[in-house]
């Protein structure tokens, strides 16, 4: 496949998702040549491949016009490393670092060279995805009390620091924001994340399948299909079997609700933090009618396990099927008055507009992805652009803004409702017949996949080596949180110290996913 | 008008608020000493620091689930607080990620005594899919004291009342009020 002006010799690894080695040197030539093209870096990522006798590998991911480009080198035994991908894609930096930290792959000529995952839970020359490093806890001292981290300090007359976290005054998730202020107002704001990082990676080693796909389904749960669904296309890919066409068209109706259920909450706290409590109870009571639905459909407010490798674990009948539908109009009729009110609210609206803004040309840049990409008019929806099956026949309308701000992050969550809930009405209306699972074939020898879902934060990323064994040697989640978490670094600036809760919220980023 | 709309909206939707759901005494692990004591002390409310300590953001789901409003929890005096210094229970969450161990034993720290814990979800209770590792230290227990454990992947919002009320509950025929 041809890449600016280069062959680069890639074959297709399932629909729109294409598969390359190459030298190390070559990949900087292959980065710039995405960049040219308006693509962009999605995952990067290391891996121990000493006991298959192929050194340690690089991985990434690259997002181009053909679909997505998955590529490894291979890494010598001693020294392992590659160049420098910050450069180009700055979005690299925070995996990169984490790749150091995990497999000590070091990437050759980075401007920043801080541990990023790693705190005191482990020492500086161990590295805990290498196959020989003893997972287990029995030997491990007591962290020491002060990660020391060399945060980037700002000095000057009337500087001073204000630091948050790792707990959080609200229900959050833990991490540590260093904000540099003069007065209100923000100079800089540096994130220290890791805190929940949970070995999620090392525990998928030797695990069965199955397994498996519970804990993808819990490396960031609000979540949880996407990742479920991610790790099973992965699998399924990898051991070449077939999902029966109702699996397929049921795992989409499961990601679309999912979809509402998280715009739902985000839209009410998005209201609260603007003292606006109305809306918060509003959009939490729709929310709460609409997970005692999904709980009482298939079984569980968030459907956790649901997806299983072949195809999933739960069927909807006929009365379910009136049911959700019927449920889908309400929401849509209750939705519309809601937006009404925030529309006309002229405090709701003047808070929300101009705050926190990420301009498309700066989204461009660093990579903004997924929901908060869209409203700084990075028009990337895998849904739209890169169907996999079913949304190859449903004709997904995305959901774009220009203005990147507070405002345009919500607009995208109300369009996207909507469209939600028509494809919903769309999945329901033409739900195919047949199993809802098949078993998937034998695994003969060692073999890789790759998944691909549009979480509703962003694309979700699974990468899946079987080893011949028919357990899992290698899984990388990758969260959309990893590109986006960068950006409100850069939306904060200028911003006053008020508005952080809102912008953060506005983009609603996952500690637990990049944390690992 | 914002307002005109805003009201027609209330009064069309009226109350959905639940009745309050009975403690479970059950998920009780321990009982303090001077528990009827320390329940006239803090009367008919308690105030809650939620400190996730390494969940994978499910059971936050829950948590922000029971502030809405089927569940009113302040009608029951319960009530979610900023800063573990304000705090007469911590709600943890979680298998407790060795990066957050330290903060989490300090938040317990500077919770004033007579305290209370619940370790909610799977996580919390035994460590999860996640276990004892190199990076987490598994159960809550095994890094601050727990009283109260509610296990589930995640809890149901009913069953994290459940739990919450236990704590708090005079004894095995109390009800929540």
């Amino acid at each position: 496949m041809k890449i600016g002006e280069h062959d680069w010799h890639l074959d297709p690894l399932g629909k729109h998702i294409w598969r390359g080695r190459m030298e190390a040197g070559q990949l900087l030539a292959l980065a710039r040549a995405v960049k040219e093209e308006g693509g962009q870096l999605i995952a990067l990522w290391g891996a121990d491949n000493r006991h298959l006798s192929r050194g340690f590998a690089i991985h990434a991911a690259l997002l181009t016009s053909a679909g997505l480009v998955w590529v490894t080198c291979a890494l010598p035994d001693e020294a392992p490393a590659y160049p420098d991908l910050a450069h180009i894609f700055p979005q690299a930096d925070r995996m990169q670092r984490a790749t150091f930290d995990l497999l000590g792959i070091t990437a050759t000529g980075a401007v920043d060279g801080r541990k990023w995952l790693r705190h005191t839970a482990w020492a500086e020359d161990e590295f805990p995805l290498r196959k020989d490093f003893s997972p287990l806890s029995a030997h491990r001292s007591p962290p020491a009390a002060v990660d020391a981290y060399p945060f980037i300090r700002v000095e000057g007359d009337g500087v001073h620091e204000i630091a948050v976290g790792p707990i959080h005054a609200g229900t959050i998730e833990p991490g540590h924001f260093r904000f540099s202020v003069i007065g209100e107002r923000v100079l800089r704001l540096e994130q220290r994340l890791g805190y929940t990082h949970k070995g999620t990676e090392k525990r998928f080693e030797g695990m069965d399948l199955a397994t498996g796909a519970k804990l993808a389904g819990r490396v960031s749960g609000d979540s949880h299909i996407a990742y479920a669904w991610a790790y099973c296309m992965a699998v399924e890919t990898a051991t070449d079997s077939q999902v029966p066409d109702r699996a397929v068209w049921l795992r989409a109706l499961f990601l679309e609700i999912e979809r509402i259920a998280n715009h739902l909450g985000d839209l009410g706290y998005l209201g609260n933090d603007v003292a606006l409590a109305f809306g918060f109870m509003q959009f939490w009571r729709l929310k709460e009618d609409w997970l005692r639905l999904t709980a009482k459909l298939f079984g569980h407010r968030y459907l956790f396990d649901r997806i299983v490798p072949g195809g999933v674990a739960v069927d909807i009948g006929d009365g379910g099927r009136a049911e959700l539908a019927a449920e889908a109009d309400r929401l849509e009729a209750e939705v519309h008055s809601l937006k009404a009110i925030y529309d006309d609210h002229a405090t709701l609206q003047d808070r929300f507009t101009n705050t926190g803004v990420c301009k498309p040309d700066l989204a461009a840049r660093l990579g903004l992805t997924g929901l908060a990409g869209r409203a700084s008019a990075q028009a990337w929806d895998a849904r739209a652009q890169f169907p996999q099956a079913p949304y190859d026949q449903l004709d997904v309308n995305m959901a774009t803004q220009r203005r990147g701000d507070v405002l345009a992050r919500a607009e995208v969550r109300f369009s996207e409702i909507h469209e939600s809930l028509r494809l919903i009405r769309d999945l329901l209306a033409r739900l195919p017949a047949g199993d809802l699972h098949a078993p998937l074939k034998p695994v003969r020898d060692v073999c890789e996949g790759l998944g691909w879902v549009e979480g509703w934060r962003g694309e979700v990323l699974v990468a899946v080596r079987i080893g011949a064994d028919g357990r899992l040697d290698r899984v990388h989640p990758h969260d959309p949180s990893w590109q986006n978490w960068p950006l409100l670094e850069i939306g904060i600036l200028g911003n006053i110290v008020p508005d952080f809760p809102l912008i953060n919220k506005s983009f609603n980023l996952s500690y637990s996913g990049p944390d690992l | 008008m914002a307002t005109h709309l805003i009201l027609q909206k209330i009064f069309k939707t009226g109350f959905v608020s639940e009745p309050a759901p009975q403690a479970d005494l059950a998920l009780r692990t321990r009982e303090q000493a001077l528990h009827t004591e320390i329940l006239k002390i803090f009367g008919q409310s308690v105030a809650i620091r939620h400190v996730d300590a390494g969940s994978c953001n499910g059971c936050e789901l829950e948590i922000h689930a029971i502030n809405g409003p089927h569940y009113n929890i302040e009608g029951m005096g319960v009530k979610f607080v900023a800063s573990p210094r304000h705090a007469d229970m911590l709600l943890v969450t979680g298998p407790v990620s060795r990066n957050l161990e330290v903060a989490l034993k300090r938040a317990y720290d500077a919770t004033p005594e007579p305290k209370w814990v619940v370790a909610m979800g799977d996580c919390g209770c035994t460590g999860g899919m996640f276990g004892e590792t190199y990076a987490t230290c598994g159960k809550v227990s095994s890094v601050i004291p727990v009283d109260v454990e509610v296990p589930g992947c995640p809890p149901t919002p009913i069953a994290l009342l459940q739990g919450i009320l236990a704590a708090v509950s005079q004894n095995k025929t109390s009800t929540a009020s």
